[in-house]
């Protein structure tokens, strides 16, 4: 254990500790906090130059309804949904096969393979940005949702089957071995066996991938534009211009979208924490 | 393997093995190839171009790098990288130091360690927003809190030579949660004994942590590295929200300049864009050899 336990210390030493804890959180936590205070304020106390006082009135309702039920908000969230969901699906489905491939099997040119994947996994987006436009357009396919699902898909996939082979190589390989003797067939050694063991390796890519496509803002502009297809992330600059100045409602409008993936995290957060912390110890 | 099998069928089942992972990759790989190896191949022979994205595309030669060899917003945008590269390391040993801070067991600990790493899960383009504010020069908290202490107030996004370092300065907030999250489990998996014995032998403080914590903490480290040079590189949202490339084009990054060449409102230059994310691309690839080379020595470590 490093630091010391603060339990070995002085009763003064633990106080402090305590104490600390709050305020250092509150400073982290600072820019985040002003904007959810924003966010609940009226219109009258940006006017009036109360911009760092009590809210003169509790205008949350207000400012969220206005989110909700007078902008263009909740199309753009049905948006990612569709644009994540399927994404997510997608990439975890091939990954487990190619993870599966990379990691059972010996063979020529295995670990080439696998590097591709990791290192398609690094290259800058603005290498691929110009042919991935124009393929998407020439498919009839620019500014529209399926556009841009299958390009995620094949994108995550380089870091779904870095994740899935890693988690296969340190399953017990007896277990196929012995399905191997049994004469089982190979798919079904894949679906039977190795499938069900795969379970914390789904649930943690899963989170992790529908955080990146919900917040993926880079290929919503380049390969969407309006509010039938584009996501929130995107979508959200539209928001603003439509409500300039008011930071009330840019602020409820923010919230909304950062919201989901923050949702995901405090719900799935074993799973979210081992996905992205998996190498991190040996 | 089973002796009493017959040839035929062993046979079979050996191919089946050497079929199967085939058949499995299949898909994954087509589709990388498709959507990712290609492109690559694609965008360095579009740099060789003028094209508009409409019409013909025009045979240049190294024309498009010859021009940028002598552009201006070139070479910004290239320190601009450099600064960038440099200070998101920060993030590293911040990084640690929270995990430190934060590897106690005290009642509510959980809670805090979440909401340390909630910046992290926020989308970049929440981030920029709430920064933006942050910093602005009427009533954003950063002036306010100047102002108690009677300083500034001070235009962080509106003056070329801070802007750049106040959107790294935005960037560092989620990375330092990642590296801290890092840390957390890496510190988890400290073994304890040899933090014993290093105390009986009288090592504490710095001398503990750099001798005996740190080389402990190196997958951790290494996985900390990759993601934050990667994340310096990729820099775009921040830079497309709090500045738009301004004031002046002091706060281009590569990777936004290359958009705004390629997509920019005053015609496409595909090619020039493609010249410029083919420079990106190498700087990335000397890293990325690097990785792989250090991921291919643990492999045969195995």
């Amino acid at each position: 254990m490093f630091p010391r336990p603060i339990q070995s210390q002085s009763a003064a030493a633990q106080a402090t500790y305590c104490a600390m804890l709050p305020l250092a959180l509150i400073l982290w936590l600072a820019p985040l906090i002003a904007v959810a205070v924003f966010s609940i304020k009226p219109d009258v106390d940006f006017s009036s130059g109360n911009y760092w006082g009590m809210p003169s009135t509790f205008a949350g309702a207000e400012n969220y309804g206005k989110v909700f039920f007078e902008s263009d908000m909740p199309r753009y969230l049905m948006n990612s949904v569709l644009i994540t969901v399927p994404t997510v699906i997608g990439a975890v489905a091939l990954s487990c096969m190619t993870g599966f491939a990379l990691g059972v099997y010996k063979f020529r040119g295995n670990l080439w393979i696998f590097f591709m994947f990791v290192a398609g996994n690094f290259v800058p987006f603005q290498i691929l940005m110009v042919p991935v436009r124009d393929l998407t357009l020439n498919m009839g396919l620019y500014n529209t949702k399926l556009g841009l699902v299958l390009f995620h898909v094949a994108f995550q996939t380089g870091f779904c089957t870095l994740f899935m082979r890693n988690f296969i190589r340190a399953l017990p390989f007896e277990l196929i071995e012995a399905a191997r003797v049994e004469g089982v067939a190979e798919w079904r050694i894949f679906w039977f066996v190795v499938l069900p063991l795969m379970k914390p390796a789904i649930a943690a890519l899963s989170v992790l991938i529908f955080t990146f496509i919900w917040n993926d803002y880079f290929w919503a502009v380049v390969l969407t534009q309006g509010a039938e297809s584009q996501p929130v992330t995107a979508g959200i600059t539209s928001f603003n211009a439509q409500y300039r100045a008011a930071y009330h409602l840019m602020s409820a409008g923010s919230i909304v979208a950062a919201l989901p993936p923050v949702a995901m995290f405090f719900l799935m957060q074993r799973h979210f924490i081992a996905g992205l912390t998996l190498g991190a110890v040996k | 393997m089973t002796d009493t099998a017959p040839p035929s069928i062993a046979a079979r089942r050996l191919n089946g093995q050497a079929l199967a992972p085939w058949l499995f990759l299949a898909p994954g790989v087509l589709f990388f190839l498709f959507y990712v190896v290609f492109p690559i191949f694609q965008s360095f022979n579009l740099s060789f171009y003028r094209w508009d994205g409409l019409g013909a595309a025009e045979f240049v030669g190294f024309g498009n790098y010859r021009e940028l060899m002598t552009d201006r917003a070139f070479e910004v945008s290239m320190w601009n990288n450099l600064k960038w590269l440099v200070l998101y390391l920060l993030a590293i040993p911040a990084g640690l130091f929270i995990a430190l801070f934060l590897n106690q067991t005290v009642a509510g600990i959980r809670i805090y360690k979440s909401l340390f790493f909630f910046p992290f899960v926020i989308s970049q383009v929440v981030v920029g927003l709430v920064f933006t504010w942050f910093y602005d020069p009427t009533f954003g908290l950063l002036n306010t809190m100047l102002g108690w202490v009677g300083a500034g107030p001070i235009n962080v996004l509106g003056d070329p030579t801070l802007a750049t370092y106040g959107i790294i300065a935005a960037g560092l907030w989620p990375q330092i949660a990642y590296c801290m999250i890092l840390y957390l489990t890496g510190l988890n998996a400290v073994d304890p004994e040899q933090v014993e014995a290093a105390r009986l032998d009288g090592a504490k403080g710095w001398r503990m942590l750099w001798y005996v914590i740190v080389p402990q903490l190196r997958p951790a480290t290494f996985i900390a590295f990759v993601v934050t040079i990667i994340g310096a590189l990729r820099s775009f949202d921040l830079i497309s929200i709090m500045t738009n490339g301004g004031p002046f084009g002091s706060t281009r990054v590569l990777s936004f300049y290359m958009f705004e060449k390629a997509l920019s409102e005053y015609g496409f230059r595909m090619g020039y864009g493609a010249a410029i994310a083919v420079v990106l691309f190498l700087i990335m690839l000397v890293f990325i050899g690097y990785f792989l080379w250090t991921m291919w020595r643990q492999e045969r470590g195995r």
